[in-house]
């Protein structure tokens, strides 16, 4: 399946990238899986990572299927 | 409900004057609650010269109009008005403002408050600063409960 990802703020200079799209296997079901395929590190989703899918927030153990726009981005600071 | 994310500076005394205008409820509000939050020009001990918001279009005006909706849902409101700015922003330039219209003044500040601290903890903007060494994520909102 093919999803977009989306990063923001310190994320999205982190990665160097704002948006890129992805290809999946179909063995990566969930948004903390995403997450270790795209930093290629073992552990799981930090703390001060915030997902969304679709433009929803969602919990690291939330589902993703194919058409999704799933984004990355650190704790907010607006207001 | 009005929700707007702005690229231009704003007075936010003309807006509420502005809606409560068009709203055409003159003589039905007993109460109005504002909150307007600014650009200060320090921040953690550093000064601060300029500032960017950076937001995700599309999720922040869909979780602003969500909590304003939740905010109606709650509390027996006459009218929401939410202005959040984007992108460049000077010293003392307003960056939010929350407008409420109730009959009474317990639903009015409940709501603005309510409003206010979830727009604070959940909807998508980030600020970066300018400082003296260069630029800066700020990395959390300080609380707004005492």
């Amino acid at each position: 399946m093919t999803i977009k990802v989306k990063y923001f703020a310190s994320l999205q200079e982190s990665f160097g990238r704002a948006e890129e799209s992805v290809e999946l296997e179909n063995d990566i079901t969930t948004v903390a899986e995403l997450w270790q395929r795209l930093t290629g590190k073992d552990s799981g989703l930090p703390d001060n990572v915030l997902t969304a899918i679709n433009m929803e927030y969602v919990k690291a153990d939330a589902r993703i299927k194919d058409g999704d726009e799933v984004a990355f981005f650190p704790p907010v600071t607006g207001g | 409900m009005k929700v707007e994310l702005r690229k231009q500076r704003f007075t936010p005394w003309q807006e509420i004057e502005r809606r409560q205008t068009l709203m055409q409820k003159d003589g039905q509000f007993g109460a109005v609650v504002s909150f307007i939050g600014n650009m200060r020009d320090s921040n953690e001990g550093d000064n601060v010269s300029a500032m960017a918001l950076e937001h995700y279009p599309g999720m922040t005006e869909q979780h602003l109009e969500k909590i304003c909706k939740q905010a109606e849902e709650k509390w027996d409101l006459m009218e929401v008005l939410v202005i959040h700015r984007v992108g460049d922003i000077e010293i003392g330039e307003a960056i939010v403002l929350v407008a409420v219209w109730s009959a009474h003044r317990a639903a009015a500040f409940e709501a603005c408050r309510f409003i206010m601290e979830d727009l604070k903890s959940r909807a998508p903007f980030w600020k970066q600063e300018t400082l003296e060494e260069g630029k800066r994520w700020v990395e959390k909102n300080t609380p707004g409960q005492s």
